[in-house]
Order: structure tokens, then C-alpha cells, then sequence
């Protein structure tokens, strides 16, 4: 699939709608040597859908979703599927699941979902699981194998012994730098039936797997972070083309370790600050991130939006459609071994007043 | 010639604390239950502050600062006072967290002199403790 073109299509038809005059597109590319092989997705995450009370919504995190879902739908040709990132709700209820689920079910085409904590902590994802189906699971599309984890489990101390109800519970895990929070992980029964999900796929099979948080350590104040990450890279590496595409940071975020490439999506809500902008705390963002423009808070769509997933060496190539900045293409680069920024390699490259501090 | 003086004045005596060992006693020392008063005064304020950074009910629509801003990242109270290109002059902080308070949060903003104010600008400015000053940075 040529990326140039599919956007060509996707502004010329946007064209025709007045109040469209810049679209945030994100989009990740997957691609194949045959590019008769190649297909697209789209992938639209972190839109926190908050309830006030009765039928009032907080309207900025609503005009992200529906904005992404309208956006998606224009796209020419259709991606072959749609995967939402998760934390579709902020504080999980039904009112913020079902109000979100009513805005997703205006999508083209067969929907997919990940766990985020935002819909887990309530009701343990009871309710989610009604309106979506598993929290983990895998499929297979023209020859690439897709894994979805609930990575966003934590201690059964923590989850079922600590908080004296659910709401508290939910609250807690709600608060991104809460130091009452818990850190993140797939956890052993999830390891063991990935373990078992990978048996007898061959080596050279191109794997993505999506969870919400990162499938590595970046910064555990925030919960950037699966406390088994390591466990399971080791499970991962042995396939050669292996990416992970994860949400939760709400921000551009991209890693290289082994055979394994990590790739972030923005929130359709709002963004976040790089951990490094905490001036207390040490993060490790990985060293190949070159970070996102600082977002402007009077522009309430900067700095968010969503992605679409274009299939062809079996790596992803995400392209970024910033609003008030520059447009970014953070492709896998076969020689380095990595995945890079097309444009913005190296430290020169930021306006150095938009640099997050 | 005068900064000259001065510097050199503020050389000797660094040389002569360090020749003489302990610091030489001052006039008027502070007593050290006054400065933990003080520094417990402050710290309950930021306290208060973090507790409304995080406060859903702080504007109408159960949107916390603390959403966008985990421990205040991304507010950069070194660089206040600024010209702030969106409003069009020079503001101070907390004219900017009234912003917030009113578009994100879709609430009323606070007096300048509003305790619930000062405790924000006090949880603010201490998770940016031991930056550097930088006034009207972008």
C-alpha cells in the first residue's frame, strides 16, 4: 500500500467537508516485499471517555473520539480492521463504556479491542468483556500474527485485598502519578498462555502484538512500564519480526530491543508530558525517541489523534500528522535495525522553543 | 569596577570561613524550631495544592489538573512571568492555571490571592524544585 497516496485520497476526500481543514492523521505501516501482501489498519486509543452526570459528557475528550472515528471512516481504501488501543473510559463505568461504545460502533468495518486500566479497575473488566469480547487473545491476518495481552494487571494484594470498593479502586489507578497506584503486568496465567500461543508458529512469521502499556521499562512513577516486561521480550525475541504497539503514554515513543521494535500511539483525549518534563524523577525514555513538539493547551485536538497500520517487511512505520507542527514518519529502518524518524534524526531537530521542560 | 569589588570581597571571605574551619557564628540565627514550623507551614500548603491539583471538583466537569499535568509536568512555573502567545501579553502563573481552570476544566477561576491559588502555585513550583529560573522562556 503507498502511504502518500492513501493520504492524498484521505485529504481529497476530506477536502469536500468544510470543517475539515487539517486532519491529525497518524498511521503505521507494516509492509510486506509482495506488495500484493500489504495491508492497512487503523488504530485509534487513550480517548478517557468521562462522565459528568446524566447524559453530560466532558465534551474535549468526546470531539477526540468522534473526530478519530469520523476521520478513519474517510479513509480510501478502507483499512482492513480497526484496533482501539484502550482506556476507552475514564473511570470505567457502563454510562463512559457504553457512551463510548455507541461513538466506536459509527465505525466502517470489524472493530478490535485492548484492555486499558481505565475500563479494568471498576469491575475488573466485567463489563468491557460484555461489550468487547476477551482481554487477550490472538488472530491471524494475511500472514501476520496478531497478539492482544491485558497488560494492565497488577498484584492480586493490590487488586482484591488493598481498597475497601471498587470506586476507590478504580481512583486510585486513575491517578497517572498516584503513588497509591500499583505497577503493570501481564502476569504469569497471560505469560503461560502466550507461551502456548506461539507454539508452532514458524520463526520468520511476522508478529505485532498490542497491549496498552509499554511491553518495557520507561518510567514506573507514571506506570510507562510492565513490571514483566523482560519475561515477556524473552518469550518474543526468538521470532525476527516483532513489533509491539502500545498506548497508554499518549505521546510518539519508539524502541529497538533485539528483534523486538516498540511503537507508541497518541490518545484521541489529550496528550502527556515526556517523563523527563518531571524535573524529580529519572525516566528512560529509550534513547531513539526523539520526543513530540510540545503540545499547545489553547488547541484543544494538538498533539492528539490516531493512526492507521499499513502492512508490508512485516515492521510497522507509523507517520504522525501533528496539528500545529511538522508531520512525522517514524519508520523501521532495515539498516539500522531500528525504527527511526524519516526527517528528525539527531539533536538539531526540535524548535527549540517547543522542547517539553 | 564595582561588581570587581565585590567579587572579590565575597572571594576573601570564602577563603577566610574556609581557613578558619566551622563557620563563624552569625548575629540572629534563625532557631531550628522555627524553621521546621516554617518548612511544615509550606508543606501543608502543598499539600492542600496537590490535593486540588488532583480534585475533579475543582472546575464543574470532573476533569483534575492533574489529567494532563501528572505532578505538574508540563507547566514550567520557571519561565512565568512570560508573554504567552496564545493570550497576546505577559502573564504570571497563576493567571494561566485560571485558564485552565476555566476552558479544560470548565470552571470559575480563582482570586489571585485565593488560598486555594497559592497552594497551587506552591505544589506547582515545588515538583519543579531546583530548576533554574527562566523567566519568559518558551
Amino acid at each position: 500500500m503507498n502511504k502518500s497516496y492513501s493520504r492524498r485520497r484521505l485529504l481529497q476526500t476530506a477536502g469536500s467537508m468544510a470543517a475539515v481543514s487539517v486532519l491529525p492523521l497518524t498511521w503505521v505501516e507494516l509492509a510486506f516485499a509482495k506488495s500484493e501482501q500489504n495491508f492497512t489498519f487503523a488504530y485509534i486509543s487513550d480517548s478517557h471517555i468521562q462522565h459528568i452526570k446524566g447524559s453530560q459528557f466532558v465534551n474535549n475528550w468526546d470531539r477526540g473520539l468522534i473526530r478519530s472515528v469520523a476521520e478513519t471512516n474517510l479513509i480510501s481504501p478502507q483499512p482492513d480492521f480497526v484496533m482501539f488501543g484502550g482506556d476507552l473510559a475514564q473511570l470505567g463505568t457502563r454510562a463512559e463504556l457504553d457512551h463510548g461504545a455507541e461513538m466506536l460502533s459509527r465505525l466502517h468495518g470489524k472493530q478490535r479491542y485492548v484492555m486499558g486500566e481505565h475500563d479494568y479497575y471498576l469491575d475488573l473488566g466485567e463489563y468491557w468483556s460484555k461489550l468487547f469480547g476477551p482481554q487477550y487473545y490472538s488472530f491471524n491476518h494475511k500472514g501476520v500474527h496478531f497478539i492482544v495481552l491485558n497488560s494492565v494487571l497488577t498484584t492480586d494484594e493490590w487488586t482484591y485485598k488493598r481498597w475497601p470498593t471498587a470506586e476507590q479502586r478504580m481512583l486510585e489507578m486513575a491517578g497517572l502519578d498516584n503513588p497509591n497506584g500499583s505497577p503493570f503486568m501481564v502476569g504469569e496465567k497471560q505469560r503461560a498462555w502466550l507461551a502456548d500461543d506461539l507454539t508452532g508458529i514458524s520463526k520468520d512469521t511476522p508478529i505485532v502484538v498490542f497491549s496498552h502499556s509499554p511491553l518495557q521499562k520507561i518510567y514506573k512513577g507514571w506506570n510507562f512500564w510492565t513490571d514483566d516486561a523482560e519475561q515477556v521480550q524473552a518469550l518474543l525475541q526468538p521470532f525476527s519480526k516483532v513489533n509491539v504497539i502500545y498506548g497508554h503514554v499518549h505521546q510518539i515513543q519508539y524502541n529497538q530491543i533485539g528483534n523486538i521494535s516498540f511503537n507508541s500511539v497518541m490518545a484521541t483525549a489529550w496528550p502527556w508530558p515526556y517523563p523527563q518534563g518531571y524535573a524529580q524523577a529519572q525516566s528512560m525514555l529509550p534513547k531513539l525517541t526523539i520526543p513530540m513538539n510540545r503540545a499547545d493547551p489553547f488547541f484543544e485536538r494538538d498533539a492528539t489523534g490516531w493512526q492507521l497500520v499499513d502492512v508490508n517487511t512485516g515492521r510497522v512505520d507509523l507517520n504522525y500528522n501533528l496539528y500545529s507542527n511538522r508531520s512525522r514518519t517514524v519508520a523501521f529502518d532495515p539498516k539500522l535495525g531500528h525504527p527511526a524518524d524519516k526527517q528528525f534524526q539527531g539533536e538539531a531537530v526540535l524548535a527549540p522553543n517547543q522542547v517539553h521542560y | 569596577m564595582k561588581k570587581a569589588i565585590i567579587g572579590s570581597g565575597l572571594a576573601a571571605l570564602a577563603g577566610l570561613s574556609l581557613s578558619l574551619g566551622p563557620a563563624p557564628a552569625r548575629a540572629d540565627e534563625f532557631t531550628k524550631q522555627d524553621v521546621e514550623r516554617w518548612t511544615a507551614q509550606f508543606m501543608q500548603v502543598v499539600a492542600q495544592g496537590r490535593a486540588l491539583w488532583t480534585d475533579g471538583k475543582l472546575g464543574t466537569n470532573g476533569v483534575a489538573c492533574a489529567q494532563c499535568h501528572p505532578n505538574a509536568a508540563n507547566t514550567h512555573p520557571e519561565t512565568y512571568p512570560k508573554f504567552q502567545k496564545q493570550i497576546g501579553r505577559v502573564i504570571t502563573l497563576p493567571e494561566m492555571i485560571n485558564w485552565c481552570l476555566r476552558n479544560p476544566l470548565e470552571g470559575q477561576p480563582l482570586g489571585l490571592d485565593d488560598p486555594k491559588m497559592t497552594a497551587m502555585v506552591a505544589y506547582v513550583t515545588y515538583e519543579r524544585r531546583g530548576v533554574k529560573l527562566a523567566p519568559g522562556q518558551h
